[in-house]
């Protein structure tokens, strides 16, 4: 019996277009969830990171991956897991994921916080650094609320993950 | 031999402890969905009960992976007195309930839930250091969540302590001292404490407790409060299954799902 070669390209291509549930203008590999591909025969392994351990969209993820996965008709079985460890932080959002982020209306989050943990972004929409803190917490576990006083608009935020804190 | 299976023993009932505690506290936090003083604040504390639910969720599976069974079962069907929560974190939020008539007690809740999450801050930071790796690993990822849900805390008891509004200085004060008496069951760590630190699992309960001591004193000060804190464990140790009614009726509510079909797939 042939088999057709997988190999890992393949495997990444199509985890381009497996997208965040919440968030349907960033994948999951540019959000950086995921840490590593292996494919042995036609079994894929798919090694993830958690955002936030409370995200109730892991498991809907992990769904999706597999399906994506199991429309090559070479992948026989696909394991997902998340993994312990590394922790996921926000620097791993790619320069792609960023603009997806802004495209939904949401900030990419800062690469650092000031002393005193506070941390500062910009409006997505208008750029406008004019910008006030409304929640710290908002939708998801990940964002924040916050107003811009340029545009009048309301905006989201991710959280920035830094190791550090 | 026998000292392995006395390391296994100590590694579950310490991760029993702290997935119990935030499982009962994320269930007391979230019976304020809807009921918190406003909207923002529905948002932030809803955020923050399930993030913890997350952490709870994350220390049940570590068991399960040793074979304690999986995590819905652990969380849902296990009677009080197998419970290893803190007396403290599972009293009602007040009374009423909160489908009816709840009268709550936001200061409780401030109190309660700042003073619980800087000790967990402070188990979660020893933790680094276990020997047990994966319960190791899992502490640097929930430290780094925990900064929000600590920051978030410390502000609202700042706040409101330093809000020089008698009503709400007077009612933290109470929160306070019904707090105190029976948070000393938050450092215990039960009957096996000796061993969880010998094994280097975890420090000993007069070392965290003194380093939470340390993080709250200067907060004390800052809103004038004389930082002369006594912490007891007036009601028992939960940590040995001792616990109270408030418990048993949590129990009941938060498994009526799960007990009405065991085999059900969620």
């Amino acid at each position: 019996m042939a088999t057709v070669q997988l190999n890992t390209e393949e495997i990444y291509r199509l985890l381009e277009d497996v997208k965040d549930p919440e968030i349907d203008t960033v994948s999951i590999l540019d959000l950086g969830m995921v840490q590593d591909v292996t494919v042995s025969g036609q079994d894929v392994s798919v090694k993830m990171l958690p955002t936030f351990l409370g995200c109730p969209a892991l498991s809907i993820i992990q769904k999706n991956v597999e399906t994506a996965l199991k429309q090559l008709p070479a992948v026989k079985n696909v394991c997902v897991e998340f993994l312990r460890s590394p922790s996921w932080t926000s620097d791993r959002i790619t320069e792609k994921g960023k603009a997806g982020l802004k495209v939904f209306g949401i900030s990419p989050p800062p690469r650092q916080m000031k002393s005193d943990g506070s941390w500062h972004v910009d409006c997505p929409y208008c750029e406008s650094t004019y910008v006030t803190m409304e929640n710290i917490f908002g939708p998801t576990a990940c964002r924040s609320i916050l107003y811009c006083k340029a545009c009048k608009n309301p905006f989201e935020a991710m959280k920035p993950m830094i190791k550090i804190i | 031999m026998r000292n392995e299976s006395l390391k296994d023993i100590a590694i579950k009932e310490l991760l029993l402890q702290l997935a119990d505690d935030d499982f009962i506290h994320s269930y007391r936090g979230a019976e304020w969905l809807g009921l918190a003083p406003h909207i923002e604040e529905d948002v932030a504390s809803a955020s923050i009960s399930q993030d913890t639910m997350g952490h709870a969720a994350i220390y049940y599976k570590l068991l399960d992976e040793l074979g304690e069974g999986d995590a819905d079962k652990l969380a849902h069907d296990r009677p009080a007195k197998e419970r290893r929560n803190a007396i403290i974190l599972e009293l009602v939020n007040g009374p009423g309930h909160y489908m009816k008539d709840p009268d709550y007690d936001w200061a409780f809740a401030v109190v309660r839930n700042y003073f619980y999450t800087q000790a967990k801050a402070i188990k979660v930071q020893s933790l680094h250091s276990c020997s047990y790796e994966p319960l190791a690993e899992v502490a640097q990822k929930v430290q780094m969540e925990l900064y929000y849900h600590l920051m978030h805390w410390k502000t609202w008891f700042v706040q409101l302590l330093g809000s020089g509004h008698l009503e709400a200085v007077s009612r933290m004060k109470a929160a306070i001292g019904k707090t105190m008496p029976d948070f000393a069951g938050v450092f215990s760590l039960g009957q096996y404490g000796e061993e969880m630190v010998e094994l280097g699992l975890i420090e000993g309960e007069a070392v965290l407790q003194k380093k939470w001591i340390e993080a709250i004193t200067p907060i004390f000060e800052s809103v004038g409060l004389a930082a002369t804190i006594q912490i007891g464990m007036a009601r028992g140790d939960g940590r040995n299954g001792q616990h109270t009614e408030d418990l048993e009726k949590a129990l009941k509510t938060l498994s009526e799902v799960y007990a009405s079909d065991k085999a059900a797939s969620w």
